[in-house]
């Protein structure tokens, strides 16, 4: 029997939103204009805090000068380009499953989070974005006169 | 060289694994193997060559901010695995490995006497 470990905190509702995505990887219903973004490069796992927004991009092998982040209106863009492998003359190629290429993902941050408070980290082909949510939006607890 | 998809009996870690992408490129002199494991720090990285069996296994090892929910997850499993079987030209004990930004690459030379000779054909 295989065991399932799980790398990212569980959330019932993250749990449900990927069953209804596998459900609508039917042909004929399409989520979004730019086309079923699961399976797409780069792999993106998403998480927040009450503090912060935490965006997780798997894209391995790419020079950090080459990733470009921007946010606008709300609207987080992950952009870049991965160059194929030089194939020597005369090669075979066996297998070839990895990505090569221009790619862009785009999420859509909630409203709380501050453009100006992000951090973005890439290490061990991992780009980690992390936006701070605005103060006032984080829950406050009111005294009682 | 070849994939093994069928679980072998002596795996010792049955755990559910990311089977990660590879390109497998081979030329006159050897086989180069590239492989993306994106959030494989290079110590929880392994690699093994036991008689003819190539096995790479990795940890994926994320920083979360104490207390994070998930949202949205496309990567959910918390390693990496993936055997391949080395044909008998290839010489196991020659293997050198990069690991950089997430993407390993190998290179697995064919042993000497193993490198393509041309058949030259004649006519008649």
């Amino acid at each position: 029997m295989l065991l399932y470990r799980t790398l990212f905190p569980r959330n019932v509702f993250a749990e449900l939103e990927r069953l209804q995505r596998d459900v609508q990887q039917s042909p004929e219903i399409s989520p979004s204009i730019r086309g079923f973004t699961r399976g797409g490069f780069p792999a993106m796992n998403v998480g927040g805090t009450p503090k912060s927004v935490e965006i997780y991009a798997f894209a391995p092998g790419i020079e950090p000068s080459s990733l470009d982040v921007q946010i606008e209106k709300g609207v987080l863009t992950i952009s870049g380009e991965r160059k194929p492998e030089d194939i020597p003359e005369k090669a075979a190629v066996h297998i070839d499953e990895r990505f090569a290429g221009r790619f862009s993902r785009v999420v859509t941050l909630p409203d709380d989070a501050d453009p100006a408070a992000a951090q973005a980290r890439y290490g061990d082909g991992v780009l980690h974005i992390s936006i701070a949510r605005k103060e006032a939006a984080q829950p406050r607890r009111i005294s009682i006169q | 060289m070849s994939e093994r998809t069928t679980a072998s009996s002596d795996t010792s870690r049955k755990e559910a694994a990311i089977l990660p992408p590879v390109d497998v490129i081979e030329d006159s002199a050897g086989i180069t193997m590239y492989a993306d494991l994106p959030g494989v720090p290079k110590d929880r990285l392994s690699l093994q060559i036991e008689s003819d069996t190539l096995t790479l296994e990795g940890d994926v090892v994320l920083d979360f901010p104490e207390g994070m929910e998930a949202n949205h997850v496309e990567v959910s499993l918390p390693s990496y695995r993936r055997v391949f079987t080395l044909s008998k030209e290839l010489d196991g004990s020659k293997v050198h490995a990069e690991f950089k930004n997430g993407v390993l690459k190998l290179r697995i030379p064919k042993v000497d006497h193993a490198q393509t000779r041309k058949v030259e054909i004649k006519v008649l």
